[in-house]
């Protein structure tokens, strides 16, 4: 009997409390490590398979060849008006979602919420019907049509069609990213920046703009890469004229079409490259939000 | 805006009168331009060309497609979002971030990955063609890639509120005797309820609308894999307006008619 016995059962009665508390708050292993199983399973397939497998295709037949898909003037030219059409339409729709984001976040007026759903309201139209609005107003046979045959002006079936057409489902993006965060700033800054005799536009530039930069930028990089990559609107308005009015998703679907797989996926990993590269600027602005955010907290304990 | 307070930040005029111009220009008049377009049809020829035997196996392949992928989203990506959550498991922070994948990457590069995968000789379809799963140019193709591009709204809703889910009440639920069944039926389903509709919800309005990873996957056979956009270009390239006018509207009044259906769960749940 060495020792008090009292220690051990003590000890005893604390390991099964705590494991009576695990059992009540986790699932039994089994169930754990089954429910973990099937979330990776459906990741695979669903998530890390497609990923991979766009490279993994497009560098089937080598580098070399995987160049040369690249640099084949059709290719060329596509990669050239997607570039351009996003050039066009992102710095728009950041015009438009800054000034919305002022108008909504610093001002109290009526309407304000049908303004907001109005904003959202591209995101629930489907692209191809939003290609097809633009054919019934810029089309031939469309409202504008004569008048812009007349005077010799082309929209659909051409690079301002296809911006048109991006510029449409593109809209909301930057808007609603940016009206929430200038909503949480406030205006007490600007306020104070005004009375201290700054300009209007000193005030934006200097006062307002720096403390909602992250959110713009998430804004912006969501909005180019929905320009760069979108497809059903586009292919509606652009008439896909190889070589002039083909962007690198259109070519995709062209070269996918005329059996030449490997030329196809060689196109689509840029987009899908430049969909990661999208990722990862947003999970580095998240993780950068956050430590902001820590370091807020623990200065506002001390 | 007459009930305007008093607010000393220049630039309401500018911004707000740049807005409704912006606004209306790209978003409000094409919108009108469709409705108005839709007049000039007779409600007879539009009644036909709506509900046109293709018209109608088409909105048949949307709505049920996009009704199974919302499904399989709810399913899978609550316990994808559940795992994310609550477990620690290695390669974690990379699948988190991977969920957004499908909502980055253009619909068509989709398709085409998707459809590569699950082709006869594809990495995915090597092995699920000879057990008899046709995943390319069938139904089930088009329901896998709805569900691709529909899983970031299923998993992305669900996770905040996991997040903020209390342990309190479940550790409370357990020292009061609930088996974990009992405290995950009584406590924790309830609470992720509205989150897991609003996410199927979100998914399914995005699946409805789908087309540039259809057009991939789906071969385009008549009657069998063609979806509502599907119709809508082919009348468009026959110049068939008033065809592509009829689906289109049929179209955009169902998916406001889900805007409106998801507004109000939000509202719902966030109660």
């Amino acid at each position: 009997m060495a020792g008090p016995p009292s220690t051990d059962t003590e000890t005893l009665r604390r390991r099964a409390s705590r494991a009576q508390s695990q059992r009540g708050t986790e699932e039994p292993p089994l169930i754990k490590w089954a429910l973990i199983a099937l979330a990776l399973a459906f990741s695979l397939v669903f998530l890390l398979l497609p990923l991979v497998n766009v490279f993994a295709q497009a560098f089937a037949q080598g580098l070399p060849a995987y160049w040369k898909s690249l640099t084949e003037p059709d290719s060329w030219s596509a990669i050239r008006v997607t570039l351009t059409v996003a050039a066009i339409s992102v710095p728009l729709n950041v015009l438009f979602g800054v000034a919305a984001a002022w108008a909504i976040a610093k001002f109290e007026f009526r309407g304000k919420s049908l303004l907001t759903t109005l904003i959202d309201l591209p995101f629930s139209v489907s692209p191809v019907v939003a290609g097809l609005m633009c054919v019934l107003l810029f089309g031939l046979q469309g409202f504008f049509g004569i008048w812009l045959d007349a005077h010799d002006l082309k929209i659909i079936f051409a690079v301002p069609g296809i911006v048109l057409a991006t510029v449409f489902v593109t809209f909301p993006f930057v808007a609603r990213e940016l009206i929430p965060v200038m909503q949480s700033t406030g205006s007490e800054q600007e306020q104070a920046a005004l009375t201290l005799g700054a300009s209007g536009w000193r005030t934006f530039w200097h006062v307002t703009l720096p403390s909602v930069k992250w959110g713009l930028i998430y804004g912006i990089i969501l909005c180019n890469a929905r320009a760069m990559g979108e497809f059903g609107a586009v292919s509606v308005v652009s008439g896909h004229i190889t070589g002039h009015t083909d962007t690198m998703p259109l070519r995709v679907e062209k070269l996918y079409n005329e059996y030449q797989g490997a030329a196809a996926f060689a196109v689509a990993s840029l987009l899908a490259l430049l969909a990661l590269l999208t990722l990862g600027i947003k999970t580095f602005l998240e993780w950068k939000q956050a430590r902001a955010y820590e370091l807020a907290q623990r200065t506002g304990e001390k | 805006m007459a009930k305007r307070k008093f607010n000393a930040l220049p630039g309401f005029d500018l911004t707000m009168g740049f807005t409704l111009f912006y606004l209306s220009a790209i978003v409000l008049i094409p919108i009108a331009g469709l409705f108005l377009k839709t007049l000039e049809i007779s409600w007879h020829d539009f009644w036909r060309l709506a509900t046109a035997e293709r018209a109608l196996a088409a909105y048949k392949l949307a709505f049920g497609a996009s009704l199974l992928a919302a499904l399989a989203n709810a399913a899978f990506g609550t316990i994808l979002a559940w795992v994310l959550v609550r477990y620690e498991f290695s390669g974690k922070r990379f699948i988190d971030g991977l969920v957004d994948f499908p909502f980055a990457l253009p619909t068509a590069v989709a398709g085409l990955t998707l459809a590569n995968l699950f082709a006869d000789n594809g990495w995915l379809g090597q092995w699920l063609v000879p057990l008899g799963v046709h995943g390319a140019f069938t139904p089930l193709g088009v329901v896998i890639a709805l569900t691709f591009v529909g899983m970031p709204f299923a998993v992305r809703t669900l996770q905040p509120v996991l997040e903020h889910l209390e342990r309190e009440v479940e550790e409370a639920a357990a020292t009061l005797g609930a088996s974990r069944i009992r405290t995950f039926v009584s406590i924790i389903a309830p609470t992720l309820l509205p989150a897991i509709i609003t996410g199927f919800a979100l998914a399914f309005a995005r699946a409805v609308g789908e087309y540039g990873s259809i057009v991939f996957i789906s071969g385009n056979i008549r009657y069998q894999t063609e979806i509502a956009p599907q119709l809508i270009v082919e009348q468009l390239e026959e110049y068939n307006y008033s065809g592509a006018v009829a689906l289109a509207v049929v179209l955009m009044v169902s998916s406001f008619a889900m805007l409106y259906v998801i507004n109000w769960l939000e509202n719902w749940s966030s109660r």
